[in-house]
């Protein structure tokens, strides 16, 4: 058994640590394993603990030992994106600015993951403060994409997906402001969920843009998302834009299918795309279709906004989360002879260009005078944006779209140029300003490099888009084994 | 909207970020962030002004907490992690003047 | 020659009196080891939330009541800008859309100084500067205190309808006594749950211009804020007629000199880049709930002086303030309502009681009324005797009368009883009018021998006392 261990998925490798097939320090060895062999050329763990790693499966091995219930994840070796709070890892964000901080409380996300019985490997990396779509901005290194280590691995949550990729583990954390979770995991061929805005605790993560950040799970398969999102969903009394609904049961309802379900294939959003991406979804389209989904096309043409509404929003917010960087509490200290001159010496050593480039995006949106041309316009951007979904719901139980217009680009290819950088979240951006939930499923590829089709539904449906993305995940095993 | 940012500005925003640019470096972001202000100019349409602005994504109201103690945390936890400190306080460098 | 008036308008910042802080759990506490109530939420530490304290909207709500404000729905703001003593750099407080709108605060003049708002947000933490002159700007370096970040603040911001620094003390005063009736707050300047900045300009008598205004910042006592406002009123006038101007500046108070001075200049002009607070949903309280609020107000002390001086048209506006006072008030209305003579309840309770409360033990406003009550059968002396002795006596009224030997005889017994003994001491009695205190033994411990068994001495002390004080016409 133990020699297959890396072929199960986390369901499958959980129960057999629940019945003993497998004990969990045999799964986290079987990744260790591989996190030697993978991570040397894949970069994308910040920080790594091999030795706690072990200690925290005996402990789970020693509760099965004493009869003890375990828990749905118990032995799964799971990865979290660096800027969740872990108390037995440094968080930093990648960002130099919190070099060697260590938490003293974990996230709500990270406490709900433990308590269900997964082992955490490490911590990944990713754009500094989330800021970026290639991991190209991390303050201390580069992550490559398995599939093509000349390329990107997407971003912000690169280090999580290529994991994921790499299998380094089985499970990862990423979180999702514009994209981070979805457009990482088209490029790097994994399943990649961003739900409902206040879905999952945002308590112990470092806050980017307040009001779009959302955490979600990352995975190999359809299933294995399902099964985390069960895990880390559900209200959390430390997080007051946590919601309240009930948790479905997501692994459960996945064969359910798709039947019944209206799609609508939202044509601005493919137009935007390569035609290989293009082609993909089209193919994505008419497999949902032959699945018995009723697909049709449809124009938002109010989605192209969101991506200037979202480059103040974001900022504006960024601006003001990431003032608490000031070296006084935590962190790194700047030189100064004077506490102001500190707190900008920490300031402007701490942190890498793309943070200040948005701290001062941002600073400049909120200013008096540029207030309401910029941050007031977008805000309202985002009711007319989530004004168009609704109608689109009204009509539509999902949508269709590409995830990234583009497969995973050279490293180096777009870092010079935020604009073009910016472009590779246009599709993904509309669902964090509504604040409703979309999923990313790997869908083809383009010479070896994947696609990913990008599924979008109304606040709460993350039940509906796990369902129609296992669905083309079926279909393309199939498609696979003919 | 065309909306150019003037090295005024630049250095006017770093200031209020309490951020420290260098010359050439208030030249790079002068140049990007005006770019960057030109993709973000682009928000036109005639229904905006009937949009209201919207903060939250959900229609949350009243979320409020009991007013219940429960334990912080200890405070050797929270000095570990600072950069300078002396006794029982945080330390930083002499202040000059009061706060806005 | 030019009159001139002063034109003022007080911000008062007062700390709620919740059990914990504003956004999360730590203890809301004076007097604690330095950051020994903190935590991730008032630290800021990265991935820290806010949640909001019920209690403190409900104090916001019941202080915003007896304000006569609107209550209304309302978001919170981060109003930024950066500060070592204010852990995320930014303040969470509310902005265009504050819990309470309007209101008045009523004058014992009369006077309605009008209310913009009242508006809830967070307390910063404590600065403390170190060597040099250990004064802010002077000092070698600063130490960060952080137990009063995010504790519970409800400013309160007045219109600019106060013209002189007596009226200023006055309204504070006020304010002060609805804070502490409405158990919003403790209402203890020295301590810092009251601080009070003060925006004062000038202007000649009959204009209604508004010339530039002087902020004075975190005066800490109404006597400072008198001497305050006093000083910068006649700088400001004295600058004018000698042919200067004022600038808009923010000024602070020094005890020592008695003067304004100002603050370091600011560099930039304030953009505290305001936005809605993006982790905090918006409190929209029910009509239900501010109604129940309403209904549970207190009478306030202006309600208090209409009670009194309905009863008592002629009474005393000295006596009646301190019976309006907190600590007086309920044991007033439990005199009155139990029946006795308002003006007896008014004198006892302004005099004798107030210097009993806050170390009244047994002496609850229920015993006050009754032991006042006995004034009918008692003397007023022995009447206050049994007050003082009623504090730390446990037991009926009845057994206080006994304990204190009243019980026996009555008051005019006793008298007579005294009387005889003074009548057969002529000498000593006289001595003893005269104001010898000395000769007080000899003529009690001559009342004891004859009378030991049916009076206590304490009565019999009351008794002389009282018969020496109308022997020497008092
Ligand atoms: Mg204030
Ligand atoms: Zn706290």
């Amino acid at each position: 058994m133990t020699d297959g261990i890396l072929t199960l998925d986390a369901g499958a490798l959980s129960a057999a640590v629940r019945s003993g097939e497998v004990t969990a320090v045999e799964a986290v060895e079987a990744y260790l394993a591989q996190v030697a062999v993978q991570e040397p050329e894949v970069d994308a763990f910040l920080s790594l603990d091999a030795d706690a790693a072990i200690a925290a499966a005996e402990a789970v091995d020693r509760a099965r030992a004493s009869g003890a219930a375990l828990g749905p994840l118990a032995g799964v070796p799971v990865a979290f994106k660096d800027n969740l709070c872990t108390t037995a890892f440094p968080t930093t964000a990648a960002s130099k600015i919190l070099e060697g901080w260590v938490p003293p409380y974990n996230a709500t996300v990270v406490d709900r993951v433990l308590a269900a019985g997964a082992i955490a490997i490490g911590k990944t990396n990713l754009d500094e403060f989330a800021m970026g779509s290639s991991t190209e901005n991390s303050g201390y290194k580069i992550t490559r994409n398995p599939h093509d280590l000349d390329r990107v691995p997407g971003g912000s949550s690169g280090g999580s997906a290529a994991v994921i990729a790499s299998r380094m583990a089985l499970l990862a954390l990423g979180s999702d402001t514009g994209g981070s979770i979805r457009q990482p995991a088209s490029l790097s061929g994994i399943v990649g969920l961003k739900p409902t805005y206040g879905r999952v605790s945002r308590y112990g993560l470092l806050a980017y843009a307040s009001s779009l950040d959302q955490i979600g799970p990352m995975a190999a398969t359809v299933k294995d998302a399902a099964l985390m999102a069960e895990v880390i969903f559900g209200h959390d009394p430390m997080d007051a834009t946590s919601l309240r609904a009930p948790i479905p049961a997501l692994v459960n309802a996945l064969m359910e299918g798709v039947t019944s379900f209206r799609v609508g294939l939202v044509s601005d959003l493919l137009e935007v795309a390569s035609p290989a991406v293009a082609s993909a979804v089209g193919r994505a389209a008419a497999t949902l279709a032959q699945l018995g989904a009723k697909v049709e096309t449809i124009s938002i043409p109010e989605l192209a906004l969101g991506l200037p509404a979202y480059y103040v929003v974001a900022p504006a917010e960024a601006s003001s989360n990431l003032a608490r960087y000031d070296g006084v509490r935590y962190g790194f200290r700047g030189n100064g002879e004077t506490a102001e001159e500190m707190m900008v010496a920490s300031r402007s050593e701490g942190f890498g260009d793309e943070v200040k480039r948005r701290i001062m995006l941002g600073t400049y949106a909120l200013s008096a005078g540029y207030y309401d041309a910029f941050y007031l316009r977008a805000q309202r951007v985002r009711s007319l944006v989530r004004t168009a979904f609704q109608e689109a719901y009204s009509r539509f139980d999902l949508l269709l779209s590409p995830t990234s217009p583009t497969t995973a680009f050279k490293i180096g290819e777009r870092s010079e140029d935020p604009v073009e950088m910016y472009r590779s979240d246009v599709c993904t951006i509309p669902s964090n300003l509504s604040g409703d939930p979309a999923i990313s499923v790997p869908f083809g590829d383009e010479d070896g490099l994947p696609i990913g089709v990008q599924l979008m539904g109304p606040a709460l449906s993350e039940e509906r888009l796990l369902r129609a993305a296992f669905a083309l995940e079926s279909a393309r095993a199939e498609e696979g084994e003919r | 909207m065309t909306s150019g940012i003037s090295k005024a500005d630049v250095v006017h925003v770093a200031r209020l970020a309490r951020l420290n640019l260098a010359p050439d470096e208030v030249a790079a972001h002068q140049e990007q962030l005006s770019r960057i202000l030109d993709l973000v100019g682009a928000m036109d349409d005639d229904r905006l002004a009937q949009m209201p602005a919207m903060a939250h994504t959900q229609d949350l109201v009243n979320v409020l907490r009991e007013d219940v103690a429960v334990p912080g945390l200890p405070r050797e936890m929270l000095l570990r992690s600072a950069p300078d400190v002396e006794g029982e306080f945080f330390r930083i460098p002499k202040i000059l003047g009061e706060p806005e | 020659m030019t009159q001139w008036e002063a034109v003022i308008g007080l911000e008062v910042h007062t700390e709620l009196k919740t059990a914990t802080k504003l956004f999360c759990g730590c203890p809301n506490a004076f007097g604690f080891e330095p950051n020994t109530s903190v935590c991730p939420v008032c630290l800021g530490l990265p991935g820290s939330l806010p949640v909001l304290n019920a209690k403190a909207v409900e104090l916001a709500i019941r202080v915003g009541s007896a304000l006569s404000s609107r209550v209304q729905a309302s978001q919170f703001h981060r109003k930024n800008y950066f500060y070592p003593d204010m852990p995320k750099d930014y303040q969470i407080s509310q902005y265009d859309v504050p819990v309470n709108a309007g209101g008045a605060v009523v004058l014992r003049s009369g006077k309605v100084v009008g209310i913009v708002r009242a508006h809830l947000e967070e307390d910063t933490g404590k600065l403390v500067h170190k060597g040099g002159d250990g004064r802010i700007g002077g000092a070698d370096y600063s130490l960060i205190d952080y137990n009063r970040s995010g504790v519970p603040l409800l400013e309160i911001v007045s219109e600019p309808d106060i013209s002189s620094a007596e009226e200023a003390k006055e309204y504070v005063s006020e304010l002060r006594a609805i804070l502490v009736a409405t158990g919003a707050s403790d209402g203890r300047m020295e301590e810092g749950s009251l601080r009070v900045d003060a925006n004062v300009s000038v202007r000649p008598v009959g204009s209604t211009e508004l010339r530039t205004r002087v902020e004075i910042k975190n005066v800490n006592s109404l006597r400072s804020l008198g001497r305050a406002i006093g000083y910068e009123v006649e700088r400001q006038i004295s600058e004018y007629e000698s042919g200067g101007s004022i600038l808009q500046q923010t000024r602070h108070f020094d005890e020592a000199s008695g003067k304004t001075l100002p603050l370091r200049a600011k560099e930039e002009a304030n953009d505290y880049r305001y936005f809605p607070e993006p982790d905090l949903p918006p409190i929209a309280p029910l009509q239900a709930e501010i109604d129940r609020i309403v209904g549970e107000l207190p009478l306030l002390p202006a309600g208090r002086r209409v009670r009194l001086f309905g009863l008592m048209p002629g009474a005393s506006s000295d006596q009646v303030e301190v019976a309006v006072t907190e600590e007086v008030w309920p044991y007033v209305v439990a005199g009155i309502e139990i029946g006795v003579a308002p003006e007896l309840v008014l004198a006892r309770a302004a005099n004798e009681l107030a210097a009993l409360v806050g170390n009244a033990g047994f002496l609850t406003p229920e015993r006050f009324a009754e032991v006042v009550a006995l004034e009918e059968r008692f003397s007023p002396s022995q009447v206050k005797l049994l007050l003082k002795e009623a504090v730390s006596f446990d037991g009926t009224v009845d057994e206080l009368v006994a304990k204190v030997g009243l019980s026996s005889s009555g008051a005019e017994d006793v008298r007579a009883m005294v009387g005889e003994v003074v009548e057969a001491n002529p000498e000593e009695w006289r001595r003893f009018v005269a104001g010898d205190a000395k000769v007080a033994g000899f003529l009690l411990g001559q009342v004891m021998r004859k009378f030991g068994k049916a009076i206590s001495g304490a009565q019999a002390k009351a008794a002389l006392e009282e018969l020496a004080r109308g022997a020497a016409g008092l």
